[in-house]
């Protein structure tokens, strides 16, 4: 067992796990944080994205240990101070989302996508998220959604 | 607001969703992130051979693993019975082979479970798993249905001879062989509607609880009809009361049909948990939910059609092998006969039609309802052949189609299959703006421009009818169509002491928004506020019964139950309103959320003001009970027909075979629209599974039952970039069927649409000679079409 420290939404939490532990794990079932969620074993789907020092990577094939130290978002840090982000408005307002699954991933990796290319095309945003699965909308909505939030994230930017 | 304002009817408006708050922000609940006090963990040990004897299972190994508190083998198991086989194909005997919880003897599949670990923690579970030794005698697999039934082929199981599960057929051999014998044109083409895996993005699972005092269970469960679940695992799998088992489905991740059906981790699950008396949870990962969990399609058919060399179509003859896997799954019986079979002829007038099906076992996971559930399969199937008969006679296949439709003027429509009467239809206005949305005769004009230059341009158009909301129960049911107990819908409307309304459904949402839809619904019909109505769901304590969600039925047939309910509310509303306010009750108007004497609009009792009256009691006409609460059960009189035209255009790269889906228009009629934005949502969603299983998708198995594409690593669930934006229209001709005049959405979208494409595809390869192409059309198989020209 190895004790690491990580800095979760704002909160640090030191704790035990097994050098094996996932932190999909370590996140939904030592710090009952089950919005980050698991949908295949292969890296694939992208239900687990978390940003872990402000990047987005999949916590299903990220071990716990490799985070000592890290700071971490996930989809339950990610409105402030009871505001939602741009993206989880976008994706309310423009139906993003279906069985909502896939969506805290979806959204987190979005958040990435608009760090790096805050005015995307809807290609840019399809080929953009191509490490996340929905099996639900048919991306149409989820475009929309992201599209929703560049602008508002940009509007607000340029005020 | 005084009682003249009329409260704005928010049916028809594009709200968004009241589901969405708790799930954008991470805080919903599926089944993995429930955890009780003192929860065990389960992990199986599953088959490597697609087809093998058990002769020995030694788990002395693994018991002894630290943390591992016990291993149980299917032997244990024998005091509980076999899952049931719920809907066998009606009117003829099926050999029904259904799974145990857990395999004894012998397993019929990659993956089938034969022994489970249970452990402190999933980890430790899964460690001990590999600890279990099997003494396997591997024996020859057979995957392919219609091989399956082929003499010498590998037997599954002794109850069913030759694999074979039923024999079934639909329509008239006397009329189609008529038709054919007279017919000036005839074409045949062997069809194959390859196996699909649903993929709901959250896998399946169960998690028990079994109270020793009391001898009840609780149940969660990742299902779309939990009520059903209740009545199989008590009545056919423990044989104990059905009042000592509750079922809770939490949110779901997606179901897509995969989770329609009575599974055996349910039943190991609450197996377990009264063994141990602890509370014990199996969550599949997503190679197991590949290997062991539903698939859907798999057809290997013999097509013909024939006709006059005008265009006339007179004739159709099918003959299908019908994949059902290893053992015969919840609802399997249904899926390949009454919903498909019995709408082989589509939108189109057809004189003798007759279709024969065989269901067979092989080697693979089980084969049952996944989205659209035979409708894409017969859809698909008509589709290419009426195209391939435009083809044969060099007639445009439009105006083939406009020459057979079924028209407005023939509804209630039989279609000589033994289907009810299509309900609705209009059929030329939904193809006439699918056909101007993509420009079609400016397309035909490019498209020969741009075979100058060596560029292939394809258009493909599909036609299509489905069945939602299937009922009546007294046509479905045991006598009819095999199905083995009813398809209503029960709803239970409450007003609370406030004012405030709860609505209990049997409808179980996993992405439909019917919490928002139902809650539009309840807001017009009783004229409160959007925000005042609750909608609950997914837990067998809430209302009385429920069939759950599957085949487009919530809103046509769960909704209607919840139209039901409000409809006696407001006769006791009324009858309330008219003691309250001293008149007689025939006089008084109910509307928009307040009682009245006609013409007297002024002196109304708000619905706020009649529901607390009902609450309190104090005075009540002679006889009534106090409270406003109303539960109905609603059996519809029939299914109710969607329908509508999807066109796509694609171009092929000759030099590659790659297909790019270039426009994508579809234009659907699902009656009555309740909420536009959760209608094209449906529709999105639905569209990029046909497209899928087009373009890209395909469950492989080797010849040993090895399932080849067993991660989503190797099958090729589209991604956002590997789908085009989709332009939607949409007719509305309501349903008779219903007070709501609604039909369905949630599955149109996936059956109008895979044949779209591979017309478009086809009709772009017309230059090399291409006739068909097996779907996915995968740039190898486009290559070599191409190249055996």
């Amino acid at each position: 067992m190895t004790t690491i420290t990580v800095t979760v939404n704002g909160t640090p939490y030191t704790r035990t796990v097994e050098p094996r532990t996932l932190l999909v794990h370590f996140l939904r079932e030592q710090l009952n944080l089950t919005g980050t969620h698991i949908g295949c074993d292969t890296s694939q789907c992208g239900a687990c994205v978390v940003h872990i020092n402000g990047e987005s990577v999949k916590s299903c094939t990220t071990l716990a240990i490799q985070c000592d130290g890290a700071t971490i978002t996930t989809i339950e840090g990610l409105a402030q101070n009871g505001q939602l982000h741009p993206l989880q408005e976008g994706f309310w307002e423009k139906h993003g989302l279906q069985c909502g699954f896939c969506t805290p991933g979806m959204i987190m990796a979005a958040a990435d996508l608009l760090q790096q290319n805050p005015d995307p095309t809807d290609d840019e945003i399809r080929h953009g998220l191509e490490g996340n699965l929905c099996r639900c909308t048919g991306y149409e909505n989820i475009v929309r959604a992201v599209r929703y939030a560049a602008d508002k994230i940009n509007t607000v930017a340029a005020d | 607001m005084t009682a003249t304002e009329v409260k704005e009817r928010i049916v028809g408006r594009a709200l968004k969703r009241r589901e969405d708050p708790k799930l954008i922000q991470g805080q919903g609940q599926y089944l993995d992130d429930i955890k009780l006090q003192g929860m065990l963990h389960i992990a199986l040990v599953r088959s490597p051979h697609a087809h093998a004897n058990i002769k020995q299972i030694d788990i002395s190994r693994a018991l002894a693993h630290p943390g591992v508190v016990a291993v149980f083998t299917g032997a244990e198991m024998l005091d509980i019975n076999p899952l049931p086989a719920a809907w066998q194909a009606g009117g003829v005997k099926n050999n029904a082979v259904t799974p145990r919880a857990l395999a004894v003897g012998k397993v019929t599949m990659v993956g089938d479970p034969v022994a489970l670990v249970v452990a402190e923690d999933r980890y430790i579970a899964r460690d001990a798993a590999l600890l279990v030794e099997v003494d396997w005698e591997p024996l020859p697999a057979v995957v392919d249905a219609k091989q399956a039934a082929q003499p010498g082929a590998p037997q599954l199981h002794e109850a069913a001879p030759n694999n074979i599960v039923f024999e079934w057929e639909a329509g008239s051999q006397t009329d189609a062989d008529a038709a054919f014998a007279s017919a000036e044109v005839q074409v045949s083409e062997p069809i194959i509607n390859q196996r699909l895996i649903p993929t709901p993005l959250e896998t399946r699972g169960a998690i028990a609880r079994y109270d020793n005092a009391t001898s009840e269970f609780t149940v969660w469960m990742t299902s779309q009809a939990p009520h059903v679940m209740r009545l199989l695992l008590t009545a056919f799998v423990f044989g104990i009361p059905e009042t000592k088992l509750r079922c809770i489905s939490p949110n779901v991740g997606g179901g897509f049909g995969q989770k329609i059906f009575c599974y055996n981790d349910m039943a190991f699950t609450m197996w377990v948990a009264r063994k141990l008396g602890r509370p014990v949870k199996f969550v599949e990962d997503r190679a197991e939910n590949y290997q062991y969990s539903t698939h859907g399609r798999d057809h290997i058919t013999d097509a013909a059609i024939c006709g006059t060399k005008d265009g006339k179509i007179t004739g159709l003859r099918v003959k299908t092998y019908a994949n059902i896997g290893g053992y015969f799954s919840t609802i399997a019986g249904g899926i390949p006969t009454t919903l498909y079979g019995r709408i082989l002829n589509g939108v189109y007038k057809i004189p003798g039609v007759y279709v024969h099906v065989t269901g067979t076992y092989t080697n693979t996971a089980m084969v049952d309802a996944y989205r659209g559930a035979g409708r894409p399969e017969a859809s698909y199937l008509i589709e290419r052949m009426v195209d391939r008969f435009a083809a044969e006679l060099g007639l445009d296949p439009v105006e083939v189609r406009r020459k057979n439709f079924i028209q407005p003027t023939d509804f209630p429509y039989q279609n000589g299959l033994g289907l009810l009467p299509y309900d609705s239809g209009n059929y030329e206005p939904a193809l006439d703006k699918a056909l101007a949305m993509a420009g079609y005769t400016e397309f035909r004009k490019a498209q020969a421009e741009a075979r100058t230059q060596g560029r292939y341009l394809g258009i493909g158009v599909s036609s299509y009818v489905e069945i939602c909301g299937v009922a009546p129960s007294a046509w479905v049911g045991l006598n009819g169509q095999g199905w083995g107990a009813g398809l209503w819908e029960s709803a239970n409307v409450r007003v609370h002491l406030t004012g405030k309304i709860v609505v209990t459904t049997g409808s179980l949402p996993h992405g439909q928004g019917i919490e928002t839809t139902f809650a539009q619904l309840v807001a017009d019909e009783l004229g409160v506020a959007y925000e005042d109505v609750e909608v609950q769901w997914g837990d067998t304590q809430g209302t009385p019964f429920g069939y759950g969600t599957y085949g487009s039925r919530s809103l046509s047939v769960g909704g209607v139950a919840v139209k039901k309910s409000l409809d006696k509310l407001k006769a006791k509303v009324k009858k309330l309103a008219a003691h309250m306010l001293e008149a007689n009750e025939v006089d008084i108007v109910f509307d928009d959320g307040k009682a009245f004497v006609q013409g007297s609009a002024d002196k109304a009792k708000t619905f706020a003001e009649i529901a607390a009256q009902a609450a309190l009691a104090y005075s009540l006409p002679e006889g009534m009970e106090p409270g406003l609460d109303e539960t109905s059960y609603y059996d519809p009189p029939n299914c109710t027909f969607p329908f509508g035209t999807h066109i796509a255009i694609v171009e092929v790269d000759t030099e590659t075979g790659h297909v790019a889906l270039k426009r994508y228009i579809a234009v659907d009629d699902c009656g009555n629209r309740i909420n536009p934005l959760i209608i094209e949502g449906q529709i999105h969603g639905g569209i990029v599974q046909g497209v899928a299983q087009a373009l890209y998708e395909g469950a492989v198995y080797n010849e040993d039952g090895q399932l080849l594409t067993g991660t989503l690593m190797d099958y090729a669930v589209p991604t956002a970039a590997m789908v085009p934006h989709f332009e939607l229209d949409h007719t509305v001709t309501p349903s008779p069927v219903n007070a709501l005049g609604v039909k369905g959405a949630g599955e149109a979208g996936t059956i109008g649409s895979a044949q779209a494409v591979i017309n478009a595809v086809v009709d772009a390869l017309t230059p090399f000679g291409v006739k068909h192409i097996q779907m996915p059309v995968t740039p190898e198989r486009v290559w070599k079409a191409i190249q055996q020209k």
